[in-house]
């Protein structure tokens, strides 16, 4: 299935390649670059690239292209999921998923690749058995490993591959046992200029970290589970048991996971709970643009919204922005045109806004798009969709 | 400066120089810390691409290092240069071997998978056999690696095929979660067309599917899909391949609803039931092969459910939705109305990649029809407005699109469309002139405004592509701007030399229809532009040119095709069909490369058609006997535990004893060379003879037999492996094998293989014990005891099998055989059997007969072998002399005198008969 992996940094260099099956010579990339020049963006160098006798299949994390090389019919999605799992098990391995994490780390790497596939086909994906076979590092072992010379790789062997239940590790030991469930969720929404929604869902995950001794087996029950109108499970949860009785029943991996994700749909009504004014006006023959944009929260509960990040798009006619804001900062990138203000926390009692000129290029015509506005904020316990969870037993 | 440089460079190849050499002393040292170093910073060499292979020799003799991670690193090097180095490759075969045989389950897993991975065609054989011993494993652990390498060897050797579908049977019988995923991928890869293979199998596959790991499932789902659409007939769904529209008309005619109620076959249905709940796998590659095998499978009323799976995917990261959005465009075309009321999800965001637009973009216009055309003209209007210049492009067309399929709008489209006309943007003018053009050749006589106002932007339009569709227009119905074209042709006329070829060519077109319907006017500037053309530097302008003037210009000599002139310009061309790129694709099995691709990728397995008449369901029946056997019958009993043995065995290893002092001789190139040699020896006599300890009769359904491995026994290097298979043929389970009451000559011992706890009745077994012989024939007795009976039984090995081989160069062989003459020498004659004339049988035969090891030797006339007595050590020496019309003499040199005259008695045997 997968016959090579290679690792292409944002310059466009090879720092790392991994071969399962005979030597794929990494000229093979240059069809790869040569389809990464055609994009304009990053992020549009297409996902599979067919090149004579091999195909690329590539993903883009953290501003690295990891590009599997294969060599005859598989599923796409197979590839790419796959490609995304390595790099979620980098990230979980070393904190960040770098190049430079990678290249510190290399030995650490090749092993986990070398682990996570045989012949190009995966076979130990979950982090806990990775977890297993080889540890991750941590600053104390790398200290203790030079000074002692032993090793990352686990000495007993991985008997998690081999039990009923291979995505939790045997014999766990805690002296404090805990679990701790975070529902994070995401609204997306598109509001058109007057303000009025146009779609408008919600993406909820519950992350759990359980850190819990022997086999426990945990059931989680909803409120109101009617909510959820669209689920996908981590593979410890019980189908059946949600399908009858909507409860969530497993036994959970040791450690960090994503217990499940889930949809709620756009017919139950989202309150979103920012509203932004804007004034962004730019008049003909002048070469002057007025920019006003007001933040206020709406429909909060009471719950502070943090972490505003408001980014926009200017038309491509502004040359520079000379803007004020009445809280936090803002930075304007005369190359990409590219607006954003870090506005932090919003206070209901003095609402924060950007005010300011735009100079355009002398000469132009008025731009006639509206630049489209995207903001990112937090709001600490709350969920938007109303999901609150009922009770957990062991 | 020059000189500088030179320096550099140098100093540079000599320091590259001195690391070679430190990583040499790291990897000689005894030290394990060092050893690691050396092998981390070679492995970093791999990584980053640089050739590494110039240290195999120093890398592969660590093959047997006791710590764990030089040996993983060990591991890496040897898969990665293995092929490059096949002879010395070779040297570590023999640590892996002896890991099949170990006691724990990992490591003959992992020793499995190491062996497989080496890419040295000579290893062949050996491969094979391992592959089909750990098919037979008790672990299914192993059985999976065993189904792992199965693609490995037939990519080495594509002509073990018939042997690998024969393991590939056995496994796919495996009732094991663990095996399945990996089984079917083999089968995918060796035999995909032996669907033959599947039915047995079939039902056990759909029950277990939900248990298999992930990625297992994906392979599997795909594969019965293709398995479904050979073997379960679908009879209600004749019209599964007509337009959706064409059916909600024959629905409402009443004969259609008479249609005979279709009982779907239950193998069908179990399939569909099964994989349902893995639409909520959180693997977008389970998801998407849930939803194509729905999309090929299920019925029109059950194809729904898969749209809000794949909706949620959306959310995923951008290459997954690249992907999904593919499937899904092709699906909307088939099947609208599943993603109506998805309409929503795929509004474009102005986040997205404009890769992922432009295939939303496709989704939308798949899914306009009469009811929601107008708010997804609204979105258009939106994204027009867009920065993102392709993406309006492709919005434009877009709308084309919506406006040639529903008739309703088009003229708002149009409308909306020559609005676009006068924006700033020239490449929004360009495309939306392109796709005016289209539109307008439905229905020209109505828009002759737009043909004027078009016209006036000739002036300012700079795209050759929007020129072009203009002129086209024009010229093609000038009829209806009858004063208006001439000034254009005179325009053009003017710029002619400067413009594009395809805009050249189609002033030519312009100007030779309107010298045929108004040449009063245009009769000068048509001779001036084709002149202009006469002289042009592109030749397909030139031949135009020449082409035209004969077909419109009257001369003399004109042909009878001047009088068809105006019928071949002026005829009345078909608007053209703005189709999706997405349409037809799915005959490609969704969610395949193939299909991303729209072209049949290497290895692609076409999704065949529904049958005519439905298969034997029975094919799939399967006896009750074997379905009611348990899933788990496997324990994990020897998990871990003899780990512990690790430490012993490695030490008196026989590794260690016989290769290592040799490769620190550095005679590595001759080493090789045997074990070449001994390796092509190997193999042959890996067709081991198997004894019989226990009849089934006797043992009251419990039979036995062994046989004697060959293989090092590690727990002790003294003695000789004896590998026991037992096979419970009674109807109940046999419990607690063991053996005791050890009856031996003095000197020997025995080493029990561990209790058997449970034999599950049709189950097979495998134990090794070892036992010391003592050099000797003499039988060991003892009693192999059940939960319920015990049984008297013996072992008495030939005396070939109490011999190991060893390695001896030509040399070390003749200087042996010199200090072993006289009393020591026994020489027979003999002349040999009819078929065992030629070298190869000779070598076999012996090898067969007695475990020993080929000596390479430089006459064809001579074969020589060597070994050593497993207990005490003592060397035999074997040479077979082959002289005119079969004569031969067979000389064996042995301290043991007992055991050679013993030796000469079997080799004779062996040869002669």
């Amino acid at each position: 299935m997968i016959h090579s992996l290679f690792l292409v940094n944002a310059s466009g260099d090879i720092f790392l390649e991994k071969h399962w099956k005979s030597v794929v010579s990494r000229s093979v990339c240059d069809y790869f670059f040569e389809a990464q020049e055609r994009a304009t963006e990053p992020e549009n160098v297409p996902p599979v690239i067919p090149t004579p006798h091999h195909y690329l299949i590539s993903v883009l994390r953290h501003r690295i292209y990891f590009v599997a090389v294969i060599q005859s019919e598989v599923p796409p999605l197979f590839v790419i999921e796959f490609l995304h799992r390595v790099v979620d098990t980098f990230q979980d391995y070393f904190g960040v998923c770098t190049e430079a994490a990678i290249k510190d780390n290399v030995v650490v790497v090749y092993e986990l690749l070398e682990e996570m596939l045989d012949n190009g086909f995966p076979l130990a994906t979950e982090s806990n058995i990775l977890k297993e076979l080889i540890k991750p590092p941590t600053i104390l072992r790398t200290m203790v490993n030079t000074i002692t010379g032993s090793t990352n790789v686990g000495e007993q062997l991985p008997t998690g591959q081999l039990s009923v239940v291979p995505w939790r590790r045997t014999g766990v030991k805690y002296t404090n046992n805990e679990a701790y469930f975070d529902v994070v969720e995401e609204i997306d929404a598109i509001i058109d200029k007057s303000g009025s929604t146009i779609t408008a869902e919600i993406q909820g995950v519950i992350d759990a970290c359980v850190k819990l001794t022997g086999m426990p087996d945990l059931t989680l029950s909803f409120m109101n589970p009617r909510l959820l109108d669209d689920v996908s499970f981590h593979p410890c949860v019980r189908f059946k048991r949600w399908e009858a009785e909507r409860i969530l029943s497993f036994i959970p991996p040791d450690g960090n996971f994503r217990l499940l994700s889930y949809h709620v749909s756009s017919q139950n009504l989202v309150a979103i709970p920012v509203y932004v004014k804007h004034n962004i006006t730019f008049r003909e023959g002048s070469s002057q643009g007025r920019f006003d944009l007001t933040l206020g929260p709406k429909q909060t509960m009471g719950k502070a919204v943090e972490s505003v990040l408001v980014s926009s798009q200017l038309p491509r006619g502004v040359l520079n922005a000379n803007l004020n804001p009445s809280q936090g900062t803002y930075t304007f990138d005369p190359v990409t045109k590219m607006l954003s203000w870090d506005v932090g926390k919003i206070n209901p009692q003095k609402l924060p806004s950007l005010k300011g000129t735009m100079s355009l290029q002398a000469g132009a015509s008025k731009p006639d798009e509206n630049p489209s506005i995207n903001i990112q904020f937090k709001i600490q316990q709350m969920a938007i969709s109303g999901c609150t969870q009922a009770g957990q037993t062991l | 400066m020059f000189v500088a440089s030179v320096i550099i460079v140098f100093c540079l190849f000599l320091s590259a120089e001195k690391e070679a050499k430190t990583n040499y002393q790291m990897l000689d040292s005894n030290k394990d810390s060092l050893k690691l170093e050396a092998m981390k910073r070679i492995v970093a060499m791999i990584a980053r691409g640089k050739n590494a292979s110039d240290l195999f020799p120093a890398v592969v003799k660590n093959v047997a290092c006791k710590n764990i991670e030089v040996k993983k690193l060990v591991y890496v090097y040897l898969v990665r240069y293995a092929e490059e180095q096949q002879d010395l490759a070779l040297l570590s075969i023999s640590t892996f071997q002896r890991g099949l045989k170990d006691p724990n389950q990992l490591i003959r897993a992992s020793a499995l998978r190491v062996l497989s991975s080496i890419r040295v065609t000579i290893i062949v054989p050996i491969m094979m056999l391992a592959i089909k011993e750990a098919a037979s494993d008790m672990s299914p652990y192993v059985r999976k690696t065993a189904a792992h390498a199965i693609p490995k060897l037939y990519s080495l050797d594509p002509e073990q095929k018939d042997q690998l579908i024969e393991v590939i049977e056995k496994l796919l019988a495996d009732k094991t979660t663990l095996v399945a995923g990996s089984v079917v991928m083999a089968f995918e890869e060796v035999c995909p067309e032996r669907i033959d293979l599947i039915h047995k199998n079939y039902r056990k596959l759909c029950n277990l599917l939900i248990d298999v790991e992930e990625w297992g499932q994906v392979v599997i789902i795909n594969m019965l899909t293709r398995y479904a659409r050979t073997q379960t007939f679908y009879g209600s769904d004749e019209d599964e391949d007509e337009d959706e529209e064409e059916k909600e008309k024959k629905a409402e005619t009443p004969a259609m609803a008479k249609r005979k109620p279709y009982v779907m076959d239950p193998d069908h249905r179990l399939l569909l039931r099964n994989t349902k709940p893995l639409l909520q796998s959180r693997n977008a590659a389970v998801v998407m092969a849930v939803a194509q095998l729905y999309f090929h499978l299920a019925p029109k009323a059950e194809v729904g459910v898969i749209a809000k799976a794949l909706v949620r995917l959306l959310r995923s990261h951008s290459e997954v939705q690249y992907v999904v959005l593919q499937n899904v465009a092709t699906m909307t075309i088939k099947r609208r109305g599943m993603f109506e009321p998805y309409l929503k999800s795929f509004y474009i965001r102005s986040t997205d990649p404009t890769q992922i637009k432009v295939l939303k973009l496709e989704v939308l216009t798949n899914l306009a029809n009469e009811t929601n055309i107008s708010t997804i003209l609204r979105e258009f209007q939106t994204y027009i407005k867009s920065m993102d210049k392709d993406f309006v492009a492709a919005t434009i067309q877009a709308i084309g699109r919506c406006a040639t399929n529903i008739g309703e709008v088009r003229d708002t489209c149009l409308n909306g469309l020559v609005q676009l006309l006068s924006n700033r943007d020239e490449l929004v003018v360009a495309e939306s002139v392109v796709v005016i053009k289209k539109l307008l050749q439905m229905q020209p006589e109505k828009h002759s405004d737009i043909i004027k106002h078009m016209a006036k932007l000739t002036d300012n339009i700079q795209v050759p592509m929007a020129r072009a569709s203009i002129l086209w227009l024009i010229g093609e119905y000038c009829e209806h701007v009858p004063k208006i074209a001439p000034d254009v042709l005179r325009k053009m006329a003017k710029s002619f030399t400067n413009e594009e070829d395809i805009v050249k060519l189609q002033i030519i077109n312009l100007a030779a229809k309107l010298y045929l319907t108004n040449s009063k006017q245009t009769k000068l500037l048509t001779q001036y532009v084709l002149n202009l053309a006469k002289y042009d530097q592109n030749y397909d302008i030139r031949d135009r040119a020449r082409f035209i003037r004969q077909l419109i210009v009257p001369t003399e000599k004109s042909g009878a095709l001047s009088k068809y002139a105006k019928k071949l310009f002026l005829a009345l061309k078909p608007a053209p069909v703005l189709e999706s790129p997405f349409k037809d694709r799915d005959h490609f099995q969704l969610g395949s490369l193939s299909h991303l691709l729209n072209a049949k990728a290497g290895g692609y397995q076409e999704l065949p058609d529904w049958p005519e008449a439905a298969p034997d369901p029975s094919v799939r029946n399967v006896e009750v006997k074997d379905s009611v056997r348990a899933v788990g019958t496997v324990t994990y009993r020897d998990t871990g535990a003899l780990w512990d043995l690790q430490g012993p065995k490695k030490k008196c290893s026989f590794h260690a004893n016989v290769y290592q002092p040799s490769l620190y001789n550095w005679a590595l190139v001759s080493m090789t060379l045997h074990l070449v040699l001994c390796l092509q020896t190997i193999a042959p006599s890996s067709a081991l003879k198997n004894y019989e300890l226990l009849h089934r009769i006797t043992g009251e359904g419990l039979s036995v037999e062994y046989c004697f491995s060959r293989q090092p026994f590690s727990p002790d290097a003294n003695m000789v492996a004896v590998q026991m298979q037992f096979t419970n043929n009674a109807t109940a389970d046999t419990k607690n094998l063991h053996i005791e009451d050890v009856k031996l000559q003095s000197g020997m011992r025995v080493k029990e293989f561990s209790e058997i706890e449970l034999l599950p009745a049709g189950e097979t077994a495998t134990a090794v014990m070892g036992i010391d012989f003592c050099d000797s024939t003499q039988a060991a007795n003892f009693q192999l005891c059940t939960h319920t009976r015990k049984f008297f039984v013996s072992i008495q090995p030939p005396v070939g099998e109490l011999m190991r081989p060893v390695f001896l160069t030509e040399n070390e062989f003749k200087k042996e055989q010199g200090q072993l003459m006289g009393m020591n020498e026994i020489t027979e004659k003999l002349t040999l059997d009819m078929k065992c004339r030629n070298e190869h049988t000779i070598v076999q035969r012996v090898t067969t007969a007695a475990n020993l090891s080929r000596v390479p030797c430089g006459s064809d006339k001579e074969c020589r072998f060597a070994g050593r007595t497993v207990s005490s050590s003592s060397l035999v020496l074997v040479t077979v002399a082959t002289k005119e019309e079969g004569a031969a003499q067979l000389t064996v040199n042995c301290e043991k005198m007992v055991i050679g005259t013993m030796l000469v008695k079997d080799i004779l045997l062996a040869l002669t008969q």
